[in-house]
């Protein structure tokens, strides 16, 4: 084993252990000996699912009174690194509350963080990370030189979830230090907002829009064409930018990765930014007005033709065989 | 109501949509030529000015790191209405990683003590992410990320935040740090009169020294970490081009139906 003992950051979904943590849990099992994991609220729900996928240990700071869980879970793991309970690394997922324990543990143990990872190898006992950039045409490796532990903040998706032969994690506690105005923001009240079909980074289909739509009514055209393939909607960052759908829908490097069976983009020219989240779908459709749209450089099935004339017809041709 | 002072971190960045490129030896992002405001930060701008607005008083400074003495991205968002910029300027920081960069504008921002300090999500260019709750962090502040709607009463703001399910209603007491979504506001654009009026607006330029930072916490060495290699990725081959003549959905439903997705 190239290291001792890793940390995963265990984000939920409701009760249950977040898939982009389970991914981390899978892979900090092939890398270290020792893999524990951390999070807050009622842990026993998680215990079992974290175990199985590599956890021996599962610590919780409890419950959080309506707080925010950044401030608490980065104060309580510093407490312990404080206390002398370092580990070689520290895997944390990059979603809304991940990034928020990442930041806070940095500046509370100071340490670096590297963020928007998608791969990690053992070399020589350390960690090296693999960034893509400029919309994934390249590949960064780089590691920490810092004392441990390094902060990984890792994109989801980035390594397959699988099972593996552990029980259940045996749970512990961890205090919460004093935070402080770090912990004074409350949770007033959480609203689901319901979406019909699959989850975006979850979809087999995604179909996304771009501005090439023209305008915010046109969208409806991607959810109607997405719903008919059981799919989920998508967009590019220029038109969640522009107000024509939440940010809650962007695809990219700002936004979710997706990995769908097909990923249709439609009046996206294909800005780095966009790609880097999407370009590992295994299947791509591009519709595009423009021939030189660097999208169609990487899409299976390039359309070049307007998207407000492509897909009506599509949607009519789709509901003309249902 | 009180008034309602506001710092907004303001990243210049080069125009992201030329070439980008890494400079062989160091690893360090090329920034070369003019810099502009990175548009994620426009909606921070255009908020910071809303809310000191609807406030009755109060002003938006905003606080920025950048090399070679840049203002041009600056003073884009004094046009906009910022009333002044403090800008932390010094040939040590080249190189300086989220925490390094974090500790500097931490102590720039403690020398404006606003009520509300706004920064984006993430910058275009390096996209860590981490760095506003590192300020937040250091300054011993509470933070709220991925806000898609603020609104401010007495002497707290109500934040609407991105969750994976949908959002949370967050109150937090200030001062305090939030984050912006992109869209979350729709950014002003510059009036010839602001233009004109920004080119006279103050702009503090500090260097590290002023801030009481040691030159050992920022810049590559403060980074302490490093780049082993950079390599080009495997590359996405083309596949089939047509051009649209009126029936070229049909070969998409046939490639929907080779693949069995209907």
């Amino acid at each position: 084993m190239a290291l001792e003992k890793i940390w995963v950051l265990v984000d939920r979904t409701g009760d249950k252990v977040a898939t982009a943590s389970l991914e981390l849990l899978t892979k900090a099992r092939e890398l270290a000996t020792t893999v524990e994991g951390f999070t807050w609220g009622d842990a026993s729900t998680l215990a079992e699912e974290a175990g199985r996928y590599g956890a021996g240990v599962l610590h919780t700071v409890g419950d959080l009174a309506g707080g925010l869980p950044g401030p608490a879970v980065a104060a309580a793991a510093a407490a312990r690194i404080g206390a002398g309970e370092v580990p070689d690394a520290v895997f944390i997922p990059q979603s809304y509350n991940g990034r928020d324990v990442a930041g806070r543990l940095s500046a509370r143990i100071d340490r670096p963080v590297l963020t928007n990872i998608v791969n990690l190898a053992a070399s020589d006992g350390s960690l090296v990370t693999e960034h893509a950039i400029f919309g994934g045409t390249e590949i960064l490796n780089a590691r920490f030189t810092a004392e441990p532990p390094g902060i990984y903040v890792i994109r989801a998706k980035s390594f397959a979830a699988e099972p593996g032969s552990g029980g259940a994690a045996a749970l512990d506690t961890w205090q919460i230090p004093d935070l402080g105005a770090t912990g004074a923001a409350r949770v007033l009240s959480s609203h689901v907002e319901e979406t019909e079909g699959p989850k975006l980074d979850e979809a087999a289909v995604v179909v996304s829009g771009g501005r090439g739509l023209g305008d915010a009514d046109s969208y409806r055209l991607i959810e109607e064409l997405a719903k008919l393939l059981k799919g989920a909607p998508g967009a590019s960052r220029a038109i969640v930018d522009a107000g024509w759908v939440p940010y809650s829908h962007q695809v990219g490097q700002t936004g979710k990765t997706v990995k769908p069976t097909v990923y249709i983009a439609a009046g996206i020219s294909g800005a780095t930014q966009h790609m880097v989240g999407m370009k590992s779908s295994k299947n791509i459709i591009a519709i595009n007005k423009d021939q030189e749209a660097p999208i169609f450089s990487i899409a299976d099935l390039g359309v070049v033709g307007d998207v407000k004339k492509v897909l009506p017809q599509l949607i009519e041709a789709l509901k003309a065989r249902s | 109501m009180r008034a309602m002072n506001v710092v907004v971190c303001v990243k210049q960045i080069p125009d992201p949509s030329g070439t980008m490129k890494l400079d062989p030896t160091s690893h360090n992002l090329v920034r070369e030529g003019k810099l502009i405001m990175d548009d994620s930060d426009s909606y921070g701008v255009e908020m910071g000015l809303q809310l000191a607005e609807q406030a009755g008083g109060g002003e938006v400074t905003l606080v920025s790191m950048a090399p070679g003495s840049e203002t041009s991205g600056l003073r884009t968002a004094l046009a906009m209405g910022a009333a002044k910029a403090i800008l932390v300027s010094d040939p040590a920081l080249a190189g300086s990683d989220a925490l390094g960069t974090a500790k500097v504008l931490a102590a720039a921002i403690k020398r404006a003590n606003p009520d509300l300090i706004l920064a984006a999500t993430e910058s275009t260019d390096g996209y860590t992410g981490t760095l506003p709750v590192q300020i937040a962090e250091l300054l011993g502040l509470p933070a709220v990320t991925f806000s898609k709607k603020v609104t401010v009463s007495a002497d707290k703001v109500v934040v609407e935040r991105q969750t994976e399910e949908g959002y949370d209603e967050v109150e937090v007491p200030l001062p305090a740090l939030v984050t912006v979504t992109a869209g979350v506001v729709e950014p002003r654009y510059p009036s010839f009169k602001g233009i004109m009026a920004a080119k006279n607006k103050p702009v503090e330029e500090l260097k590290v020294s002023d801030l009481g930072i040691d030159a050992s916490q920022v810049g590559a060495a403060g980074a302490r970490q490093e780049v082993v290699s950079v390599s080009p990725a495997e590359e996405r081959k083309a596949g089939e081009i047509v051009v649209d003549d009126g029936e070229a959905y049909q070969q998409v439903i046939a490639f929907l139906e080779r693949l069995k997705v209907i």
